[in-house]
């Protein structure tokens, strides 16, 4: 069996008065795109932190490529923080070369301004580039050094569907090189579209792990109908039913057999116009998971 | 580790001369400064006659005893005791007109120093002579007026590159860990050791250039006295500013809170300002202030230029403060080192 790139084991977190993380195991393949999903102060943040070497666990162990991390990882790994400050008054270029510079090897200069199509914006303030170019910058940033592992921690947030399109297409890109990718992200489109294997976190623990379409045959057998409520008549509130927003007025129905229950709203008198039957999604299981209620 | 150090000093440097506000404000303050104390003290001088005197008995204030001689009781006039080792550094003073008087009351010897082209030495030698006592032997000393410009300029300069260091240096790292970056520089091979290095170069070798342009350019218009060697002015700007810069890294090695760091910078500033002889001379002050001011890298920094500039002193002169700023460089740069931390957790 391969050793895995990555391994942490019985990872602990502790702060005064708070778990941060509470005893997490897993392992990453090489060359696959790990998602760690979790609410806002579930621990994905610390976890991959101390996995990045910049924080030290409280206890437990975290192995590289089967060895202790050390000089060999921050040669070896690229890293994307959630949000990332750079010296003022540099350009896009100059950051590139510098941050280059501090590793032993890495990617030519042009190959990495290709891969993040930065090349119009070279000799731009880096302080001046919009949200998606910025966030093709600090990608370039992780990626200076040919790493073998790439931790991006919420890289897309904040841009927009388009930009968010054309970094998925990039991290796509940086698979398809045999990197390994660790991603966090609060987009379930995002991890479902990305990543081989996701683990969810929650309270510091990982409560769900395995690939996306593995963990949605594990807890779904079932589909969900949509409509709304305006053509949701009174004769048919009998039907196990929930109000998923009030505003808009759309109501939920999750059935194991959709052809029975359509057959009961039409028989109720209801319109099938808006009705829209989707499966069960990511977002659907994380929330099954981790609740509804709202996080800080 | 020498590509990296150079690759972080590089990209420090090019941050701080793009900046231009900062760039222009570290040329144009010194300048502003010589000039205007220039302008303001190019009359008579400073108001207040000086003597020194050299003295057995002391009051409680380590002053000379005002019962040793009835000119001791003199009005207006700061009478401030010579330690006898001194005697002759304070007679280059009188000769310098940065004394107006010597005297040496110690017994079996009743001697009076007076620079015979000084216009308040004549007026203190007919006080003297007018006043009663026991008579006093004139000894006469000559030399050039030692301008106040001449005096404050390595004050000036000297107290430009204290805050250039402090904040230049201190400031900007707890910046950069505030905002993150230096949590991103984290996740690179670069070492706590290297960074603050380039740090340490950057900026040394920005505040050497910036204090040489300046008072060069200075010169040309005041024409400062100079005395001793440029080269040996150049290695005490050098052991100054890099002990200073140093002194920078303690503050900066744990605090992110720019406010907090702010306030810790100007608690070490403002007493070296006060205590290290920058617009004025510590002799005669209290003797505890003046032991404080030992504490101060700056006043080391001061005192050896000065003497450089205004006495000519040669490098085995200043060996002393020069050991004691490399002293202060090694102890801070350590303490730096050990206790930096790269995040605000």
């Amino acid at each position: 069996m391969t050793t895995p790139i990555l391994e942490v084991c019985h990872l602990h977190k502790h702060y005064p008065g708070v778990k941060a993380v509470d005893g997490v195991d897993f392992a990453v393949r090489q060359g696959i795109c790990f998602g760690l999903l979790g609410p806002n102060g579930a621990g994905k943040t610390t976890t991959i932190e101390m996995m990045e070497g910049i924080i030290k666990p409280t206890s437990g162990d975290i192995l590289y490529k089967g060895e202790a991390q050390g000089a060999r990882f921050r040669n070896e790994a690229g890293i994307q923080f959630q949000s990332t400050s750079l010296q003022d008054f540099l350009t896009v270029r100059e950051n590139l070369k510098f941050f280059s510079s501090l590793y032993p090897n890495g990617l030519p200069l042009d190959e990495l301004v290709d891969i993040c199509r930065l090349r119009e914006y070279l000799d731009r303030d880096a302080s001046k580039l919009s949200g998606g170019q910025r966030q093709r910058m600090l990608l370039a940033l992780a990626l200076v050094n040919d790493p073998d592992v790439v931790f991006l921690d919420e890289p897309t947030t904040g841009l927009d569907p388009q930009a968010r399109l054309n970094f998925w297409e990039l991290v796509n890109s940086i698979k398809a090189r045999n990197k390994t990718v660790l991603l966090t992200t609060h987009y379930m489109e995002e991890a479902y579209n990305l990543c081989d294997e996701i683990a969810i976190m929650d309270h510091g623990k990982i409560i769900a792990h395995g690939s996306p379409d593995e963990l949605l045959a594990t807890h779904f057998q079932d589909v969900v109908i949509e409509l709304p409520q305006r053509d949701f008549p009174d004769a048919a509130k009998n039907i196990p039913h929930r109000y998923l927003d009030k505003v808009t007025g759309t109501v939920e129905i999750i059935t194991q057999d959709v052809n029975e229950t359509l057959a009961q709203l039409i028989q109720h008198g209801a319109s099938l116009a808006g009705l829209q039957v989707r499966p069960r999604t990511l977002e659907d299981l994380f929330l099954e998971l981790t609740g509804k209620e709202l996080r800080a | 580790m020498i590509k990296r150090i150079w690759a972080t000093f590089f990209a420090r440097s090019l941050e701080f001369l793009r900046d231009r506000s900062t760039l222009g404000w570290n040329f144009i303050l010194p300048v502003a400064l010589v000039f205007g104390l220039a302008f303001v003290f190019s009359g008579s001088g400073q108001p207040l006659f000086k003597v020194g005197v050299i003295a057995d008995t002391l009051t409680a204030e380590a002053k000379p005893d005002k019962n040793l001689h009835p000119f001791l009781q003199m009005e207006h006039v700061e009478f401030y005791k010579v330690p006898v080792g001194e005697v002759e550094t304070a007679v280059r003073k009188v000769g310098r007109h940065q004394v107006d008087m010597l005297l040496d009351l110690r017994a079996g010897q009743m001697h009076y120093w007076v620079n015979s082209d000084s216009q308040k030495g004549y007026f203190l030698e007919k006080l003297l002579l007018g006043g009663g006592g026991s008579a006093l032997v004139r000894q006469s000393v000559q030399g050039e007026e030692i301008r106040y410009v001449d005096w404050v300029v390595p004050g000036i300069l000297g107290m430009n590159l204290m805050f250039s260091c402090l904040f230049g240096v201190g400031f900007v790292i707890v910046r950069y860990r505030k905002s993150g970056y230096l949590k991103r520089l984290n996740a690179t091979p670069l070492s706590a050791t290297e960074f603050l290095l380039a740090q340490v170069f950057s900026r040394l070798l920005l505040v050497i250039c910036v204090t040489s342009i300046v008072f060069v350019g200075t010169n040309l218009f005041m024409h400062f006295t100079m005395e001793g060697s440029y080269l040996n002015l150049l290695l005490v700007l050098f052991v100054g500013a890099f002990c200073l810069i140093a002194l920078s890294l303690v503050v900066a090695a744990r605090v992110s809170s720019e406010e907090l760091a702010g306030g810790l910078l100007n608690l070490l500033t403002w007493p070296m300002m006060v205590l290290s002889g920058v617009w004025f001379s510590m002799e005669g002050t209290n003797p505890v202030m003046q032991w404080l001011s030992q504490l101060s890298p700056l006043t080391h920094m001061l005192t050896a230029a000065r003497a450089i500039m205004l006495d000519g002193a040669g490098l085995a002169d200043i060996s002393g403060q020069l050991l004691i700023l490399v002293g202060m460089s090694a102890v801070f740069l350590l303490i730096g080192a050990a206790t930096f931390k790269w995040t605000a957790e």
